[in-house]
Order: structure tokens, then sequence, then C-alpha cells
């Protein structure tokens, strides 16, 4: 096995051995910064989707904006 | 080298079986004496969960941050007066690490039943708190009959399904 | 591009009204909004969005037409977001209409809470059919040449990861292609040419047909113990038009009481050119796609933006849970590094003619109601 193969194997094993002891380390009742309307990624949708259309509109990229989570975790 | 993996695989899941049904064991519908604890409530005066034995007890564990939590209470709120004279009562009990915005908020939207304040977070880790809200309803002989993640609209009907289901026995 | 939800609960249900200004470059464009949600059952959410754009201006292209431009765009919007256990599921249509420009198009994404609703995985499609045409005539009197179709899908996937009770990531991934009619056909290119008085002669430009680009975003969003949140961005844009871009964000929000909130914004911005971009070109026909959108040319900008936030009914009124206003003020400017500024040049030789530069304004008042 050439070393490259056996680092990746040792990181996979560590990975899969670790898989059933992993608990989420923030619980439910710790996300109250997380819920803080100043955490949420983006507080007004359309001004961030009109501030969005002013670059895309004058520049050469687009994309790779947005995603979603955080919050409070509730249900 | 397919045999080490397949190996650890197996080991992998036989320890995730192992740890989901050690945590449904303590928190999910199945039985187990309900942890023990004392808290302060909101009036300053301690409170047990002994000192209730022989009612029905739902604990209620709740946010000024959390938006279902929010919803839900003033539903509790009728849920406590409507079967408190058949013997139940329920505790809220609060996870905020600060107590003036929990004052701010129910002074603003009071409610009738007992809270009792946990920033410590010392009985939501006692009772696998894994979702807010959660409510927990607790049998005349202090076992856990009942664990409820989370809440939406509805599901107070399950509430007193179960409560009355309690009391009757 | 990927809705931004809070996880495994549908937002309030809200209705905002949006008003904008835009002045740069010799262009004035104002856009207003109108903006319904609405949940059904705690299941179901339903968003409307009505978006007109009125732009005026002679921007630094169209130098021979020296004509003012007017035109409005009208964008219609319509989406539906439907949760089910740690699921939510959006779909949604768009047609925006402008008299030269008419796009539709049609998103659907999931995305989904998982491992204590620690980690939102999202994955997203897009799909937009283009039609772009050309006015011959006047803003006033307008005659129309449809020039042809383009069609652009994006594929996009991402992922949140809440870190420590203070701090969360995120990374999304697209790519975008697109294939058809691509070019502006308001542009036009220059070529070096001795035989005319100015130095240079125009014509046309040639787009390739396909296009295909990537971006990587990464950001965080910190919480600071003194109640605020730092937020950093940072995305790495490249296509097979040869441009490469990279674009940085910092914004910093402060609470300054219970009803203010403070923001402070700076992104900024840097792009190559396109390998068929050219300020000027040696002679007629020197390429087989040529192009002088600016664009597609070397250029920076940056940005310093505020944002005031007020939040008045704080304790709610009648059925309105909370209310807020918004004043949104952002300059920026912009620097090209191969896109000279011809349109007043006197001279007979392009080269000396000033890279292209210029700053614009941008105001956005805002007012949201919740319920």
């Amino acid at each position: 096995m050439s070393i490259r193969r056996r680092s990746m194997l040792i990181a996979v094993s560590l990975a899969l051995g670790a898989c059933g002891n992993l608990q989420p380390w923030v619980k439910p009742y710790e996300r109250d910064r997380l819920a803080d309307p100043i955490m949420s990624w983006d507080r007004d949708a359309v001004s961030a989707a009109y501030l969005d259309h002013v670059y895309e509109s004058r520049e050469g990229s687009r994309g790779g904006t947005g995603t979603a989570g955080g919050g409070c975790g509730c249900n | 080298m397919a045999h080490t993996i397949a190996g650890l695989l197996r080991r992998c899941a036989l320890a995730a079986i192992v740890a989901t049904t050690a945590a449904a064991a303590v928190a999910g519908d199945s039985s187990g004496p309900a942890p023990a604890f004392t808290l302060t409530a909101l009036t300053g005066q301690p409170a047990t969960l002994s000192q209730y034995r022989g009612q029905v007890v739902m604990v209620n564990f709740w946010a000024t941050w959390c938006g279902p939590c929010q919803q839900e209470m003033p539903l509790l709120d009728q849920m406590y007066k409507k079967f408190k004279p058949a013997g139940f009562t329920l505790l809220g009990v609060n996870v905020d690490k600060d107590t003036p915005p929990v004052r701010e908020l129910l002074a603003r939207k009071p409610v009738s039943f007992p809270v009792l304040l946990d920033p410590a977070n010392s009985v939501s880790k006692a009772y696998h708190v894994d979702e807010m809200p959660s409510s927990v309803i607790i049998d005349r002989k202090g076992e856990i009959r009942y664990v409820h993640r989370g809440y939406k609209p509805g599901d107070e009907n399950e509430y007193q399904d179960r409560i009355r289901q309690l009391i009757r026995e | 591009m990927l809705r931004v939800t809070g996880a495994a609960v549908l937002p309030d249900d809200r209705a905002d009204v949006f008003y904008s200004s835009y002045n740069g470059g010799g262009m004035d464009i104002t856009g207003e909004s109108v903006l319904v949600r609405k949940k059904f059952a705690e299941q179901f959410a339903v968003e409307a969005n009505y978006f007109v754009d009125t732009v005026s201006g002679a921007s630094v292209d169209v130098l021979s037409n020296a004509s003012v431009i007017k035109d409005k765009r009208k964008q219609k919007s319509l989406s539906v977001e439907y949760i089910h256990d740690k699921t939510t599921y959006n779909l949604s249509y768009t047609n925006s209409t402008e008299r030269d420009y008419i796009s539709n198009t049609t998103h659907f994404s999931l995305s989904q809470d998982m491992f204590g609703e620690l980690t939102t995985v999202s994955l997203g499609f897009t799909r937009s059919r283009n039609q772009v045409g050309e006015n011959d005539g006047t803003s006033f009197a307008p005659i129309i040449d449809w020039l042809g179709h383009s069609d652009s899908r994006s594929y996009d996937a991402g992922v949140s990861q809440v870190i420590t009770r203070n701090l969360i990531a995120g990374l999304t991934f697209d790519v975008i292609t697109d294939q058809g009619y691509l070019s502006n056909p308001y542009r036009f290119i220059i070529y070096f040419d001795p035989t005319n008085p100015r130095g240079f002669s125009e014509g046309d430009q040639v787009y390739p047909n396909t296009r295909t680009s990537s971006a990587v975003e990464a950001r965080a969003k910190y919480y600071l113990p003194y109640r605020a949140a730092l937020g950093a961005t940072y995305r790495y844009f490249s296509d097979t038009w040869g441009i490469r871009a990279n674009t940085t964000e910092l914004t910093y929000t402060q609470p300054v009481s219970n009803v203010w909130i403070l923001e402070g914004r700076f992104r900024y911005y840097s792009q190559g050119h396109a390998t068929f971009y050219s300020d000027l070109f040696p002679f007629a026909g020197a390429q087989n796609f040529e192009s002088r959108d600016k664009e597609l040319a070397a250029s920076k900008n940056n940005t310093v933006g505020g944002k005031l936030t007020y939040t008045f009914l704080p304790d709610g009124w009648k059925m309105f849970k909370r209310g807020t206003a918004t004043l949104d003020i952002s300059r920026i400017q912009f620097k090209y590094g191969d896109f000279r500024d011809i349109k007043d040049f006197a001279g007979t030789s392009e080269v000396d003619a000033p890279l292209y530069r210029f700053n614009a304004t941008v105001f956005q008042i805002y007012l949201s109601m919740y319920f």
C-alpha cells in the first residue's frame, strides 16, 4: 500500500470510528445567540437581492451567494 | 484492506445503534424515573420536582428567543387552568442565560403556571433536551411517560390526550 | 441562488415596501418593490414580489447614439415554500420584462437540517430562458428587433454549520451554464484604424454561444459578547471566458438600543478580463470572438455602506408583531484597468484616453411589517 493510500485509510477509519461517539456540541438551549436576528445571514432579503442585482448587472461574475442555516434550530 | 473497512463499518454501525438506543431509553417514549431537580422560581422561591409527587406533572423547556415556545405558551396556560383541579401541574423551565428578558416577556404576556429558572442548563442536560421546545409528562409516581419534541399548532391536542390518560390512572 | 431561511421553522408573515435609487456613471435608476409573505397551516408559505426599475440616463457606452435612454423593467415573482420535519422545499417562478429583454426563471431548492440542527445542507437548481432584443428606434418610439434566445442553468450546493455558540459558517458552490445569444446588442468593439481621424473605427461584438462558470463562497458570522455581529464573506469566481474574480465583504452589525440597529459594510471586488475582451483591437476581425463590454474588462470596485434600522411597534399593535424602517446607503467606486472613456475624447490616439472610473451612490429605504 502506498503512503498516500495508507494515510487516507487512517483518516477515513478515524472518521468512521468517531462517528458513533459524535454528539451535537451546541445544545438547542445554547442557541440563543444564533437565534438573534443580528446573526442571520440576511436580515432583509429584498435589500440583499437588490444589491446582488446592482453588482451582477455591472460585474462579470455571478452566483455563489446565499445559504440556509443557523437560527434557533427550534422544531 | 476490504476486510478492515467492512470491520470498521460494522463496529461504527453498532456504536451508532447503541448510542441512539441509550439516548432513546432516557428521553424517548419509554419509561424511567424523572430526574430530581431543585430550581428557583421566578418568584424567588425554591421549587423541587418531588413536591409535586402524586400529581401529573408536565415539564416544559422554553426560552424567550424561541418562536415556537412563544406560540405554545398561551395554550399551555389554558391547559394548566383546565386540568389543575384534577391534580395536574405545569412547570415552565426557562433556559435563558439571563433573567431580565424572561421577566420582561412574562410582564407583557403573563402565565399562571410556575416558571422556574435554569440558567446553568443543569436540568436541561439531565433531561437530555435535544430540541426546543421540549415537554416531558411525568405520572403521579414520578415516572417519565411521554416526551414531546418541538411544537407545531395542533400538538396541544396530543398533550391533552396524554394528560387525561394519566389523570385517570 | 439559494434562499436564506432559518433552520426548521418558516419565517414570520410579512409585508415590505421598498424604494431604491442608483446614481452613477451617467445613469439614474429608481426601483420600487412590494413583497408579501404568508404562512398556511405552519407548513406552507407563499411569497409574492413585484419590482419595478426605471432607468434613465446616458451611460459611457452609448457614445455615438448620444440619446438618453429611458426604460422600465417589471419583475414579478411567486414562490412557495413547504416544510416537513427537518426539510424545507422551495419552488419559485420569476418573470422580468423590459422592452428589449424578457426573462423567465424557475427555481427549485431543498434544504435539510441534520445533526441536532447544527448542520444544514442545501441543493438548488435554477433555469432561465431569456429573449434578447435591440431597440433600433428611440426611447419614445421604440422599434424592437428580437435577436435571439439564451438559456441558463444553475446548479448550487451549500452547507451551513454551527461551529460554536457564537459562530456559524457556510460554504456555497455553484455552476452556471449558459447557451444562446449571450452578447449585449448595445455594445460595440473598436479597432485601430489610422484612416479614421479618431484613430479607431467601430465594429460588431462577436460572443461565444456558450459559457460555463463556477463560484465558491465561504462565509462566517461571529457573535461578539457585548451583542454585535461580525460577518465575513469571500467568493472566488472563474469561467470559460477567462474571467477570474474575487469578492470580499465584511459587515459589522451593532444594536444601539432596543429599537436601533446600525450596520456597516465594506465590499471589495476585482476581476480579470475575458480572453476575447479588448479595449482596442489591433485591426478589423483580429479575433474570432471580440468584445468591448466593460462588464468583461479588468476592473475593481469597492463599496462602503451603512444601514440604520429602526424598530417601531416593538411590542406589536393589533395583528402586527413588529415593524421596522430601514435606510441603507452605499457608495461604490468603480475603476477599470483596460476600458477607456472615449465618450468625449477628442484626441487621435485612443490609448491616450483616460481609463474609465466613476462613483455611484445607492439609496434604499424600506418598511417591513411582520404579522
